[in-house]
């Protein structure tokens, strides 16, 4: 009954409750605390990451929908945290308390991996499922066209 | 216990090195570089490096290693940042090398409440300067000393100490020996402003990277080896308790371990747990589940019946009667009883929640008579003193270390959910880690106050105002901590009321009775809120009535450049200023003028504009900042609104972090845009009625505005806050381009759907 899976690459054997949601499994058992808790119901996105390639709200998807499935959480998007999403991030400063952001990154980068140059429409679709509440729309919108190389990266900061 | 042990010993330690004199940062800590399972030994034992510490707030290694400590809990503001960039630039070190560490609460730092937009102003950049100018100082005199030459002529700069006329230098690390022998000057040299190299320039945020790579720690990521997870389930009533419960279906569920009463405290209740069922469990996930299993009955309360629909009804009562008067200048009754032209209008702000992204949570380890927290808190010590206070612990027993918060806007500030970490700890007698879960968050929170005001004017034939009375209904916060509060404070008024900066001969001010059924807490720019959207829509009405464009409207009833002088304003008794002295942070209307120029000219107010679009402006001065802001809006044939552009213009002073200012201005436009379209906490046989973020709506991507441009204007006055004096002007500003597009004046927030169903 035990459910094999990948996490960041590496192969995970759970034996569990199948119903326990991804989110868990990856906060509790593996540490994986990139991925964040905000609602439990699919509603705010802070929990985003990528179920082979596909970004998911990971608080409702139960451990036995995840079996043989592709895990991939912010702390395995990039090996170097050099993603392009995390470089535009960072040139356009787009995090302030930075709690959603995982998600929002993770929702970014499942969005221009599937549509290569969104449309504002695609953005507004992908991303309103990701809430900020400190407000950094306007950044993830303009960070997200220069990951997907529309625009030439901004501006501000980069990482320390 | 280990832990706890040398805890213990090197508390002492501590203790006695204080007492001999020397200050040195006790158990500040770096989450971000600290594994989990070390984190709480290390957090404690890691300070006392034999660093060299001129002051609390820094350390020097031998090394050369330049240790900074934050004070101030860093929810989105950027104030580890910020703090660093001053004493960095001060001190003259390398800032892309320094070792930055959260303070734990500790009254040596002064307040760390961050709270008022206060972190940066309220004299903590001189603090920071004074901290970084010491230690220059001391490592100056140091070189002068080495090379025999005047201290004058020495200087710093990444972490070099240098004579530039015989070429000598000195890495830091090579003059601590020396510095550390020399007496603390109580006057530092302090630097030139214009020698400064990175405050009022861009510098990469500290904790940047961390945010970027799923590194950075938050309350809910915090863990202590061995602990066990929390998930209560509160009264959901404010003032109800447990009656009865069978956790027999609870206890059940693989992982769960225990289910434990926590006893809550009466209205009103403070800082204190609510009370209610602990489900003690070994994951999150059995938490949850044991939760949901439990079956309870709940005692009566005398708030059962708080229904918001009638709530708004006592509430019109009462505005639409004589209420206390708070302030009354001239004669305001008989001057609009005599009046010509008399306008009124009644304005509603429902109860919003600040549902942060992270909800609360916190991890305590009770051992014996010490306890050790890590939590999302917006005030350390407030923390440890309620956890002293309800566990009977002694404070200096208690030490609180702050994560980063997952934003916050005034709910941590109120650490009920630390109490109830530490209460579990010490009955289990392990760490336990209380989650809240989004449920608890919005449905038992401190919802921000709900209001009520109405706004009547008198103005003569060229459109001045000449009389204005303002009757506001809304449960006051100090109900929380004190029985019989039933009218909005004297303190609350101060926010946008009693220093509503109109020249008008006749003003009175009167609260109405509006007792508190919730825990009534503040939120980011707490009454401002529907002060600004009352009083600013109303000058928007009043405007359009004289036939007067608003920004003309605006300028003509701030009347001349002045400081208002605010103990002739009839107000019954001193009015607040958010803390700050009058004569040092005046009420100055020309500083009002200037932020409604600046926005007005950068947002191309008078523009014509296509039929169903519309701008709307208004300014407000709140935590001793000036903002005004324009909104542009684009109505749809079936009422959909969307909001193309905001402008804002701060004058905030001197900004240290101009580049964070600007983030914080944008995010208060967002979180404006949110309490004035989307969001509402109503309450029915109450309880809340919005408990998940599906049914509490917030501004997502698509509501956003396209655009939100901001602008600086530093008008060279005395510093004032940032986080929060964004967030009054944009809300009535954009129920003013609503009018301004549509004709159609709406006075109940939120906007949601009204004009689709109109």
């Amino acid at each position: 009954m035990a459910i094999k899976l990948t996490v960041n690459g590496a192969p995970r054997t759970y034996d569990g409750d199948p119903a326990q949601p991804l989110l868990w499994y990856l906060r509790d058992e593996l540490g994986l605390t990139g991925t964040k808790f905000g609602c439990g119901i699919a509603a705010c996105g802070a929990c985003t990451l990528h179920v082979n390639g596909t970004a998911v709200q990971s608080c409702v998807v139960p451990m036995s929908a995840a079996a043989n499935g592709k895990v991939t959480t912010i702390e395995g998007l990039s090996e170097k945290g050099n993603h392009p999403v995390q470089q535009a991030w960072a040139a356009a400063n787009v995090p302030q308390c930075g709690y959603c952001q995982p998600g929002q990154m993770m929702a970014a980068a499942a969005l221009i991996k599937k549509k290569g140059k969104p449309t504002e429409a695609d953005v507004d679709e992908a991303m309103s499922l990701v809430i900020c509440r400190c407000g950094t729309y306007t950044r993830i919108r303009e960070a997200i066209k220069a990951a997907a190389g529309m625009t030439p990266a901004a501006s501000t900061t980069g990482g320390r | 216990m280990a832990t706890t042990e040398k805890t213990l010993q090197r508390r002492d330690f501590l203790g006695k090195l204080a007492q001999t004199g020397l200050v040195i940062a006790i158990g500040a800590s770096s989450v971000r570089r600290l594994e989990a399972a070390d984190r709480l030994e290390r957090g404690l034992l890691n300070a006392p490096d034999g660093a060299w510490a001129p002051g609390v707030f820094l350390r020097i290694a031998d090394d050369g290693t330049v240790t900074i400590i934050c004070h101030r809990s860093e929810m989105g503001q950027g104030i580890r940042t910020g703090m660093a960039m001053v004493i960095a630039d001060e001190l003259g070190c390398d800032f892309k090398a320094i070792v930055l560490e959260q303070a734990l609460g500790n009254d040596k730092y002064g307040s760390q409440n961050t709270d008022g937009s206060t972190s940066m102003r309220n004299g903590a950049y001189d603090t920071m300067r004074q901290a970084g100018a010491v230690a220059r100082t001391l490592l100056e005199d140091a070189a002068a000393a080495e090379w025999g030459v005047a201290a004058s002529t020495v200087s710093t700069r990444n972490g070099i100490v240098s004579h530039t006329a015989s070429g000598r230098s000195l890495p830091f690390g090579k003059l601590v020996a020396r510095a550390r022998t020399l007496p603390v000057p109580a006057k530092p040299r302090l630097k030139d402003e214009s020698q400064f190299t990175m405050i009022g320039k861009t510098v990469p945020g500290i904790d940047l990277t961390d945010m970027l790579t799923g590194k950075a720690i938050y309350g809910q990521d915090a863990t202590m080896p061995g602990m066990k997870i929390a998930v209560i389930l509160h009264p959901p009533v404010y003032g109800s308790k447990v009656a009865s419960f069978d956790a027999s279906a609870a206890l059940k569920i693989k992982g769960v371990e225990q289910v434990i009463e926590v006893p809550g405290a009466p209205p009103p209740s403070g800082f204190m747990p609510l009370g209610g069922l602990a489900v003690i469990a070994s994951s999150t996930w059995a938490a949850i589940k044991g939760r949901e299993a439990l079956k309870v009955t709940w005692s009566a309360s005398p708030n059962d019946k708080y229904d918001s629909a009638v709530y708004r009804t006592e509430l019109e009562g009462a505005v639409r009667a004589e209420g206390k008067t708070v302030r009354s200048l001239g004669d305001a009754p008989g001057a609009l009883a005599s009046a010509g032209k008399k306008i009124e209008a009644e304005y509603y702000a429902p109860h919003i929640a600040h549902a942060p992204m992270e909800p609360p949570a916190a991890v305590a380890s009770v051992t014996g008579d010490t306890c050790e927290v890590w939590t999302c808190t917006q005030n350390p010590q407030a923390a440890r003193d309620t956890v002293a206070g309800f566990l009977k612990l002694k404070p200096e027993n208690v030490a609180v270390h702050v994560t980063l918060l997952g934003g916050a806007f005034g709910r941590k500030s109120k650490p009920d959910y630390v109490a109830e970490a530490a209460f579990l700890s010490q009955k289990i007698g392990k760490p336990v880690k209380v989650v809240w879960t989004r449920e608890d968050d919005l449905g038992v929170g401190y919802p921000h106050t709900v209001s009520m005001q109405r706004i009547e004017a008198a103005m003569d034939a060229s459109g001045k105002i000449t009389a204005w009375r303002h009757r506001i209904a809304s449960p006051p916060i100090p109900s929380v901590f004190a029985p019989g509060q039933d009218y909005h404070s004297e303190g609350e008024l101060a926010l946008g009321v009693l220093d509503m900066p109109y020249e008008i001969p006749n003003v009175r001010v009167e609260a109405g009775k509006a007792p508190a059924h919730v825990r009534i807490g503040w939120f980011r720019s707490v009454s401002n809120v529907p002060q600004a959207f009352a009083v600013s829509s109303f000058m928007d009405e009043l405007a359009h009535a004289a036939g007067k464009d608003p920004l003309e409207f605006l300028m003509q009833s701030l009347g001349s450049d002045r400081i208002i002088d605010m103990t002739k304003t009839g107000s019954l008794k001193p009015v607040d200023n958010y803390g700050a002295k009058w004569e040092d942070h005046p009420n100055d209307t020309a500083r009002h003028k200037r932020v409604l120029q600046a926005v007005a000219r950068e947002a191309g107010w008078g523009r014509k504009l296509p039929k169903g679009e519309g701008m709307g402006i208004a300014v407000h001065r709140s935590f001793l900042t000036y903002v005004a802001s324009v909104v542009h809006v684009k109505v749809g044939p079936k009422g959909k609104i969307t909001i193309p552009r905001v402008d804002i213009a701060m004058d905030c002073g001197y900004a240290v972090h101009p580049e964070r200012v600007r983030s914080q201005c944008e995010g208060a436009v967002i979180m404006s845009i949110s309490n004035a379209m989307t969001s509402e906490l109503s309450f029915k046989a109450g309880k809340a009625v919005q408990t998940n973020l599906n049914a509490y709506k917030v501004v997502r991507m698509a509501q956003a505005p396209r655009e939100i441009k901001v602008h600086l204007v530093n008008s060279g006055g005395p510093m004032g806050g940032v986080g929060e004096p964004g967030v009054p002007p944009v809300a009535p500003a954009l129920a003013n381009a609503i009018f301004a597009a549509t004709g159609k004046r709406l006075r109940t927030l939120p906007i949601g759907d009204q004009l689709a169903k109109a």
